[in-house]
This record gives C-alpha cells, sequence and structure tokens, in this order.
C-alpha cells in the first residue's frame, strides 16, 4: 500500500531508512522544522539548516522515489529564545517560497511559557500573510492537554486562521476531541514511550473515526521508528479494517491536507490517484 | 465516525490481548518491587509519581470506556482558562 509519513525528520536519519521506507511503500513525507538536541547559537545555523531542508534532502529522498515536503520555522523549545525566533521569523521569507515547502511549522508550545505563545503568535501572524498551512506540535507528556488547550485557544482567538488549514500533531486520547471538534486536522504519533502506539492510536480511530486525521512516525535522532506507519498498517488489518479505511488515514488525508499549499506538487508515485 | 473502523467484538479483543495485557500488568509490578528493594524506598513512596501510578492502577478498576483517557488526564498539569492569550498583529 502507497503511504505517507506526513511528519519525520529524514536529517537526523541515515540513507538506508529511505531505502526501507520505500519498500514498505512510502511515496512522500514531510519533514517540520525542529529541535537539533542542542540550542543554537544564531539565526545563520538555521539558515543551514533551512537550506537542507529545501535542497539536500529533497534529492536524497529522490533517490528512493520519495518526494520530500518540508515545513519552516523555530522550534517551540528554541522559541523560549525571544530575540532569536523573531530573526528566525525575519529570514523563513526567503525560504518559503521554496517549491517543497508546504506552509510553516512545526511551531508550538513545549513547556507553554509566555515566551513561547508569544513566538507561536508571531508564527502565525507570518503565515496570515500569504496564507500557509500551519503544522502545530504540542507538548509532551503532562503538558500536552494544557498546552494543547492554550493552542487552541490562540488558533481561536486569531480570526485569520482557517481550521482547514492546520494540522495539530502529537495528538493523544486526551487531545484528539480538541483538535476535531474544533475543526482541525490532526496527527497521531507513532512513537516509543513518550507518545502512542500503533495499536493506541487504532483505538483511537476506531473512536473518533477517519476523518481529519493522520498518523506519524515523527522519526528523529531519539529512540524511533521511521517505519511506524507501515506498523499502523498491519494493526488496522490485523483487527479487519478494510483497506480503503486504511489508505485513507496513511494515504488520502495527508494528501488532502497538503494539497492546499499552493506550492504542492503531485508526486510522480500519485499521478493516478483521484482528486 | 466512520463505519468501516468499528472495534473488534469484545471476545476476540480479550483472546487477541489477554497475554500481552498479563505481560505488561507484571512490567508495572516488577517496577513497584524494584522500587520497592532499593534504597531510600522510604522516600520515594512520598513521591508523586508513586501516587499518581497508584490513582492510575484504581481508574484501571473502574468501567469507564475511557480509562485511557482518564489516565492521561491524570498526568497532565492543570489548565487555567484566564491565561493571557498573545494578540495576532493584523
Amino acid at each position: 500500500m502507497q503511504y505517507i509519513d506526513p511528519h519525520i525528520h529524514m536529517i537526523s536519519r541515515v540513507t538506508d531508512d529511505y531505502h526501507r521506507m520505500a519498500q514498505c511503500g512510502c511515496v512522500a513525507i514531510s519533514e517540520p522544522a525542529f529541535w537539533a538536541g542542542f540550542d543554537r547559537g544564531s539565526a545563520e545555523g538555521f539558515r543551514d539548516y533551512f537550506h537542507h531542508l529545501v535542497e539536500v534532502e529533497p534529492k536524497r529522498a529522490a533517490l528512493f522515489g520519495i518526494r520530500h515536503f518540508s515545513w519552516l520555522c523555530i522550534n517551540a523549545k528554541e522559541a523560549e529564545n525571544v530575540s532569536l525566533s523573531r530573526d528566525v521569523i525575519a529570514m523563513i521569507p526567503e525560504f518559503l517560497q521554496r517549491p517543497n515547502v508546504l506552509g510553516i511549522g512545526e511551531i508550538g508550545l513545549n513547556k507553554n511559557t509566555k515566551n513561547e505563545a508569544t513566538i507561536f503568535q508571531e508564527h502565525m501572524d507570518l503565515a496570515a500573510k500569504t496564507d500557509e498551512l500551519i503544522l502545530i506540535h504540542t507538548p509532551h507528556l503532562e503538558d500536552k492537554y494544557k498546552g494543547t488547550r492554550m493552542i487552541v485557544d490562540m488558533l481561536k482567538n486569531d480570526t485569520r486562521v482557517k481550521p482547514h488549514r492546520v494540522c495539530i500533531d502529537h495528538v493523544e486520547e486526551h487531545t484528539v476531541k480538541l483538535a476535531l471538534d474544533n475543526g482541525f486536522w490532526c496527527g497521531m504519533t507513532l512513537y516509543p514511550t513518550t507518545k502512542c502506539t500503533p495499536a493506541r492510536a487504532v483505538d483511537i480511530i476506531e473512536m473518533v473515526g477517519t476523518e481529519k486525521i493522520m498518523a506519524n512516525s515523527a522519526g528523529d535522532w531519539g529512540k524511533s521508528d521511521p517505519l511506524a506507519v507501515p506498523e499502523l498498517i498491519l494493526e488496522m488489518r490485523r483487527r479487519g479494517h478494510p483497506e480503503t479505511a486504511i489508505q485513507k488515514v496513511v494515504f488520502e488525508n495527508p494528501l488532502e491536507f497538503f494539497r492546499q499549499s499552493a506550492r504542492w506538487q503531485e508526486p510522480f508515485a500519485l499521478l493516478n490517484f483521484s482528486k | 465516525m466512520d463505519p468501516r473502523v468499528k472495534a473488534v467484538a469484545a471476545p476476540k479483543v480479550l483472546e487477541q490481548s489477554f497475554l500481552e495485557a498479563r505481560s505488561k500488568l507484571l512490567d508495572i509490578a516488577a517496577i513497584l518491587d524494584r522500587i520497592t528493594r532499593g534504597d531510600a524506598a522510604d522516600v520515594v513512596h512520598q513521591d508523586v509519581k508513586i501516587s499518581r501510578i497508584i490513582e492510575a492502577l484504581k481508574i484501571l478498576q473502574g468501567s469507564s470506556a475511557h480509562k485511557a483517557e482518564q489516565i492521561q488526564k491524570l498526568f497532565s498539569l492543570p489548565y487555567d482558562a484566564n491565561w493571557e492569550i498573545p494578540t495576532p498583529r493584523y
């Protein structure tokens, strides 16, 4: 089955992962800008990172027939540094019109601080200028519920935000309805220990349905599985869910969300898929 | 709701998941045993994390159909609806 991993940090993965993902049916991925595992010392460090996202990874992915898309921002963790964040946000328009950039992301909250909220709003101000798609990171563990509520508050407070152009990521049992009931798309992250297992993600799908929901690996430099989406496919098959429902979650839904981007390009392998 | 993805019949779920549930319960029991065996166990037993685990185990004994959601909320920080939302720049 063809699938899309809508959230994976390939900069921190080896080339063999692209190979194995392609073997398992991956035809496209999107890579949000994220924390590198250390706080960068200047905005120029982000310039190099954005260059990597828009130039290097698309070429590496193309070697395996995978289309690579990206999202730009300063992540929530480094957003605590407001001055650095404003320098980075000022730089983003230089890269925003590159052909593989889907929008602004993954913006969000980390420890739910005032500075993080300020920079979240300033990212939304930037996104509003050119009506960009927005991908949102929600906090980890004990901060997730509070942070997701705060994020939804900010989104609803900004009259420019169109919910169908926003994806709230890393939802779990206690936050999925906050996203869906307010008209947003949502993503479930299949990640060891701190997020969803494939089984729990399928439980969530059984409870909320298949509309506006997708699944991703968020594979990165931590212990994570770049083949987590195929694991979800296997779990849905194991429970007897039909191929059409599985395809909707792992392929049609991310495709429908991405297609809203002005810069979306139809991946080669998807040309025969009806719009 | 998507009728294509309805839950599997309960007896089948139990049959398929019993050993997995047994294994995970044993893991939790072993973790608690390990804590009890360790030095300064009396100090750790005053840690709020232990009481959270005990509260979570009580949730498992209930009849709710949303135990996972309840446990997620148990391990969550409180939300204050009156927090200061930043102002958009239109």
